[in-house]
């Protein structure tokens, strides 16, 4: 919990456990084998491409998918075969699925209509949670009448106004616009803060899931590829696969050619490289590093760097912020690097030369899978 | 400004030979029959004045009115429950139940008709199964009446509800009742306050289409009243081929053209009946 903000219903937060839940549709199984604990007020996210069992997942902690074997526990309490009604789980779908035919005030009402609160005792309530996604002046209109991030802000304030045990967010900001998917992310972990409650997010954005999450968990074929904070899974991942998926990544495949307490080289090609390596390696072992776009300094002449390869621009992109440049190398092939546009060393101009350089702490060694 | 005009000229034309067919085989008629029911067998509204007075005539429409509502009503809570089956079953299935629905909209009213004379007749199959079972001692009158022409009616109407509700309630997604669901509202909840309400486009023109299409309805209560039960349309034909009665007759058919407008007048108050129709 950081900032100064003290969260108002954090005595309300719990924590959710995943005890090796699997669903399995016929022979296939969409989750397999997951165990996962998401501690008290905590910004999770379940990040993974399609059809890795991201929403699947999240559709059984929400009670629509049955899960085939394994054990999901609210607290201490099992809720693997308490119906999605009696879970008391504020919900936003994709899509945000309000109610089309009921204004944004009756909308954000409905939860608290089905558990037998008259409209004039929820008024407050309604009130809170329309001020809090900053909706009090669109109360009266149909969903129809609203922009994609005002039903985004109500699907929101609907699921929260009745003060959930977890929240959970199925790709809500999926069919915004670039723009505004970047200003809810900023809204989204502000309101988090602020309510303190346990946040379940579920995304195939890179982007969304390393800005607001408290933690990130990897999913690859209904499996747990790898999880923990967004720093750490950003500047440690353990496969070839989270290496790509999050974020970019430059893959070295070489052989070690010897190495001393901290550090080993290994050849790609006949080049030998140098990288720090915590993981004992053996001579003569197939090794797999991945180097970060970003860590790649370009520059006109050597870098006095352990590591450096001289190369042409075979394309390059400017995105204002930043340049991106692939370089054509002799013997590493083509290597992706970016540099701020202001800060540029070389002059970006097709198969000009150029030299890339980059220290043995900036890579980091990965299974190739 | 000629080029406009050249365009819209062209379009008359294209529109004329059905215009010109509706004048002919429509239109003119109709204004025959108006003229008819003012101007037989006396000029003047003297036929119309029947319509307050003559305790024979509210007898008919008291009964028209009652057999068309009960036919309505049970009619659409029959078709809902086939429309919803149907939108929730997998594809196969829904195949299936649409093949068999439109396989009866197919078939002749007639042969429909007499089908249920011969189910419901005294010694018919439903009788000999009741008393076969011990339900009853002596046979049942099942047709001949009321009861029968309502289940012939219902039998005929059915797919006439099924149709537009279930083309409707394909159109709701499911994620509307999901998102109830997963809100806190039962399963009771989440149909009384989110489905049943978005079905109130299909549930609505088909209560309209039966209703309008019952009022005028007119094989099927002659054969399944046997005469006993004597509906509007029923007695029009008789004013007309038996007692010769044509200034009757047709003002009996123009009270009934304007009873169906008065309802759509009414039923226009509160929904867009240009929606219904799928006009829009």
């Amino acid at each position: 919990m950081t900032g100064s903000e003290q969260p108002v219903r954090s005595g309300l937060s719990h924590a959710l456990s995943l005890h090796s839940v699997t669903k399995l549709y016929g022979s296939l199984a969409a989750v397999d084998d997951v165990s996962l604990s998401i501690p008290r007020g905590s910004f999770l996210t379940l990040l993974g491409p399609s059809g890795s069992g991201k929403t699947t997942i999240l559709m059984a902690i929400a009670g629509f998918v049955q899960p085939t074997r394994g054990e999901i526990r609210l607290d201490d309490r099992v809720i693997t075969n308490v119906p999605p009604d009696k879970r008391n789980f504020g919900m936003v779908f994709q899509g945000y699925a309000l109610f089309p035919h009921m204004t944004v005030e009756d909308n954000i009402w409905f939860p608290l209509k089905v558990r037998g609160i008259s409209k004039a005792r929820a008024s407050t309530a309604i009130g809170e949670a329309l001020e809090l996604v900053q909706m009090g002046a669109l109360a009266r209109r149909l969903p129809s009448q609203l922009s994609g991030g005002q039903q985004q802000r109500v699907a929101l304030a609907r699921a929260l106004v009745f003060e959930p045990d977890l929240m959970l967010l199925d790709e809500p900001l999926s069919a915004l616009d670039k723009k505004l998917r970047a200003d809810l992310q900023w809204e989204l972990k502000a309101l988090h803060r602020k309510l303190g409650t346990t946040f379940i997010y579920v995304t195939h954005d890179q982007e969304e899931a390393l800005s607001m999450s408290d933690e990130i968990v990897i999913l690859r074929d209904g499996r747990i590829e790898q999880q923990g904070e967004p720093g750490a899974l950003y500047e440690k991942p353990a496969t070839r696969f989270v290496a790509d998926f999050l974020g970019k990544s430059n893959f070295l495949a070489g052989k070690v050619a010897g190495r001393d307490a901290e550090t080993f080289t290994y050849s790609v090609e006949g080049t030998e490289l140098r990288q720090c390596s915590t993981a004992p390696v053996a001579l003569g072992e197939n090794v797999l590093v991945a180097l970060r776009p970003e860590k790649i300094v370009v520059a006109r002449s050597r870098p006095d760097l352990p590591n450096a390869t001289v190369g042409r621009i075979a394309e390059f992109n400017y995105y204002g912020a930043n340049y991106h440049f692939k370089v054509a190398t002799p013997h590493l092939g083509d290597l992706i690097a970016t540099t701020p546009a202001w800060n540029c060393d070389v002059e970006p101009a097709l198969d000009s030369e150029v030299w890339l350089g980059w220290s043995p702490e900036a890579a980091v060694v990965v299974e190739d899978r | 400004m000629t080029r406009v005009l050249d365009q819209q000229s062209r379009y008359w034309l294209l529109v004329m030979p059905a215009l010109l067919l509706m004048t002919v085989f429509y239109v003119y008629p109709l204004i025959q029959v108006l003229w008819i029911s003012v101007t037989e067998p006396e000029p003047g509204l003297g036929n119309y004045a029947e319509l307050f007075t003559s305790g024979f005539l509210h007898k008919i429409w008291w009964t028209t009115t009652r057999i068309c509502t009960l036919t309505t009503i049970l009619t659409v809570v029959l078709g809902y429950i086939v429309a919803f089956a149907m939108a929730h079953v997998r594809e196969r299935q829904m195949t299936a139940m649409m093949f068999c629905i439109l396989l009866t909209f197919w078939l002749s009213v007639l042969i429909r008709a007499f089908a249920w004379v011969m189910l419901l007749r005294t010694n018919g199959m439903i009788n000999d199964l009741l008393m076969a079972i011990g339900l009853t001692d002596e046979p049942l009158r099942l047709s001949r009446n009321e009861f029968g022409v309502v289940v012939g009616m219902v039998h005929f109407m059915l797919p006439l509800a099924i149709l537009p509700i279930y083309a409707n309630l394909r159109g709701i997604s499911p994620s509307y009742v999901s998102a109830a669901r997963g809100l806190g509202a039962s399963a009771r909840q989440a149909f009384l306050g989110v489905y049943l309400p978005l079905s109130k486009p299909g549930i609505i023109s088909a209560t309209m289409l039966v209703f309008v299409f019952s009022l005028g309805f007119f094989i099927t209560p002659a054969i399944l009243g046997g005469g006993k039960v004597v509906m509007i349309s029923e007695y029009i034909r008789v004013a007309f081929e038996e007692t010769l009665l044509w200034g009757k007759a047709t003002m009996l058919a123009t009270s009934l053209l304007f009873a169906v407008l008065l309802v759509l007048a009414v039923v226009g108050r509160f929904v867009d009946l240009r929606k219904v129709f799928g006009a829009t």
